[in-house]
């Protein structure tokens, strides 16, 4: 199987799109000539020309909103929003649009809509374009949120997004983008909702996604050269999410650390520890704990950036921590 | 501003007939929708009395079924000319099971209607406008011949969606027609409080489009411009602006007191220039309709409205478990 870059997955599952239903197209700042802030879509434009890959004035409102009336009337759009945080000012088509018309018009309208954005951290892009805001997304009812953390992922969940008849919400990590890993050529699907056993393990589970899943391997890898095996679980998607998975491995292991880049308060973290503990309290034999993002807005230089940031050390820290409590 | 004056065109009394007689079932049907609320039997009314020429004339110039429409609450007459039944509309005001736009999730008139090609407004003002900008890019991209309509109060225009979609059509000269209907408030901030200029319409060359402002009070001036536009339109000429200026006679919605904020003289002076006796005079003067006809045409609305109401308000309402349907697609 070739090996190739997270980017290439992506840009194989939208090629592949492109050349297989002519109701796909993308649409975005940037996306066209430039190739797209993070090179996702270069040489798209010459490929398959300017109607379907469209480049867009800087509104990220009409963006989304125009995305939605094109689905809503038969398309089948892609818009690309540079970063997540970016996305804000699309909150309103998003939270109050694309994830409502279908319920609101009774079920006969729906938005199959795949937005595309790049979110996390470690790349010194400072506080407004460095931010995981994917959590404030899992939050509404109606949309999907993917976060793919290998290129097998990125294209098998981008291809499931096209697929899929709702809105999706495809945040793509800007620290993953040259990433490299093992993806076939064809246009297999990696469903929503399943996640991955990343690494088996009995002692702890580990919970990741997007970037902090590489994060948890590492600390599981470090681990295991002291006898702690740790199980490290790949989320895939965190709405639909596989409560299922989550808890098949807490009920294993007994304990279980969530790893995320989001700011701790209010974060995905807390809702993965209380989905936890109300259905799976008497399985547990330690607290669930959350290694997160600090509670500040992302600094610029490189030093601060790690500070805020979860590391692999805090990771083995709070795992012994409830491990070193087992029976 | 344009007006006409032209005698009306032979061959087409049938159709000003049938305008005259949507205005009045809209009239009728948006009073009593206020009626309703004040009595205590439905929880909110938005409606749209005094706007029945802006709506029902440019729905007339629409291609039903083909054409996109995409309302907002306050257009009972763009759903009334689109042949949608006032009993329907009542479903929506008491928010019943049968409701056919909503099944009772959505506030009343936000009308989803995918036969009418009539897509849901968000509340939120403007939010439909790059909606419609996508809904004329697939249009467009298919070589489908349809037109969109979107319609909007002159409120809408401060948002920045207005700015965005606007900008968005007229970049790729896409087929839709954007329609104000100004009625010189945004719930209770008058024009001067919204903008510095006079005519919404102004704005469009700012977007490098046409931009015309007609009286919306004067339904075949309404109905011959957006005829033209909407040919315009269709031959792929871009998109267009239309601002009709009306006045709306009701307060915003059954939550609002429009005494706080607009003198009665006012009201007065706008119910003197009512769209509906305008077009009434008209046609009776023109030898169209006659006084028989007229009173005929009334008691007709008045008894539709009536027997809709009843069957309406006995219809029942969704089950408990409807609120858990339709989150996502494939729950169907």
């Amino acid at each position: 199987m070739p090996e190739i870059t997270y980017r290439e997955a992506i840009r194989q599952a939208l090629r592949y799109q492109l050349q297989n239903d002519e109701r796909v197209f993308l649409m975005g700042e940037d996306i066209g000539a430039y190739g797209g802030s993070y090179a996702v879509t270069k040489g798209f434009l010459d490929e398959f020309g300017e109607h379907r890959v469209k480049d867009t004035p800087i509104a990220e409102s009409v963006v989304v909103g125009a995305g939605i009336g094109a689905a809503m009337a038969g398309l089948k759009p892609m818009v690309e929003l540079m970063t997540i945080n970016f996305s804000l000012l699309a909150i309103d088509q998003i939270v109050n649009n694309a994830s409502k018309l279908y319920y609101m018009s009774n079920g006969q309208i729906n938005v199959p809509l795949v937005i595309r954005m790049a979110g996390g951290a470690g790349s010194q892009l400072g506080a407004q374009h460095s931010h995981s805001l994917e959590s404030w997304y899992a939050h509404v009812p109606g949309i999907k949120v993917v976060v793919p953390s290998t290129p097998y992922d990125a294209k098998g969940l981008l291809m499931t997004a096209f697929d899929d008849e709702n809105t999706v919400i495809f945040i793509e990590h800007t620290a993953l983008y040259a990433s490299k890993g093992e993806v076939p050529e064809d246009g297999y699907r990696v469903p929503f909702g399943k996640l991955q056993v990343f690494r088996p393990g009995a002692d702890v589970t580990l919970i990741g996604y997007s970037g902090s899943l590489h994060q948890a391997f590492r600390a599981a890898e470090r681990m295991a050269q002291e006898g702690i095996e740790a199980e490290v679980l790949n989320l895939r998607t965190l709405r639909p999410l596989d409560v299922d998975g989550i808890l098949a491995s807490v009920r294993k292991t007994h304990r279980a650390v969530v790893i995320e880049d989001d700011w701790k308060f209010g974060g995905f973290a807390g809702e993965i520890a209380a989905i936890i503990q109300e259905q799976a309290f008497d399985d547990l034999d330690a607290p669930v704990m959350r290694c997160s993002g600090s509670d500040v807005p992302m600094p610029y230089a490189a030093a601060l950036e790690q500070a805020a940031l979860p590391q692999e050390d805090g990771i083995i820290s709070l795992a012994k921590r409830i491990v070193g409590g087992r029976a | 501003m344009t007006t006409t004056d032209t005698r009306l065109e032979s061959g087409t009394s049938d159709l000003y007939l049938s305008m005259y007689r949507d205005m009045v079932r809209s009239r009728v049907l948006s009073d009593r929708m206020f009626a309703l609320n004040r009595q205590g039997r439905a929880a909110f009314a938005v409606t749209g009395q005094g706007h029945e020429a802006a709506q029902v004339g440019s729905a007339y110039a629409l291609t039903a079924g083909a054409d996109w429409v995409l309302p907002y609450y306050r257009d009972v007459g763009v759903l009334v000319a689109l042949g949608m039944k006032p009993y329907d509309i009542l479903l929506g005001l008491f928010a019943k099971a049968g409701d056919p736009t909503s099944g009772g999730r959505q506030m009343p008139c936000h009308w989803s209607w995918p036969e009418m090609r009539v897509v849901t407004r968000s509340s939120v003002i403007a939010a439909n406008l790059p909606h419609a900008a996508g809904i004329a890019y697939a249009s467009k991209l298919l070589g489908r011949g349809e037109v969109t309509i979107v319609y909007f109060g002159e409120g809408a225009t401060s948002e920045g969606d207005f700015h965005e979609a606007v900008n968005f059509a007229a970049i790729h000269q896409l087929p839709v027609v954007f329609f104000c209907e100004n009625n010189g408030y945004a719930i209770s901030e008058s024009q001067e409080k919204q903008m510095a200029i006079l005519h919404v319409a102004d704005r469009a060359r700012g977007y490098g489009i046409e931009g015309q402002t007609v009286d919306g009070n004067d339904a075949l001036t309404v109905l011959q411009t957006t005829r033209w536009v909407i040919e315009e339109c269709r031959r792929g000429l871009g998109p267009k602006l239309i601002e009709a200026k009306t006045y709306r006679y009701a307060p915003h919605t059954s939550s609002d007191d429009d005494r706080r904020y607009r003198t009665r003289a006012e009201l007065e002076e706008w119910t003197r220039k009512d769209p509906i006796d305008r077009l009434r005079n008209r046609l009776l003067a023109d030898g169209v309709l006659t006084p028989d006809a007229d009173g005929a045409i009334r008691a007709a609305a008045q008894r539709e409205i009536d027997e809709a109401v009843e069957a309406a308000e006995r219809a029942p309402d969704p089950p408990d478990d409807d609120a858990f349907r339709y989150v996502f697609a494939e729950d169907a």
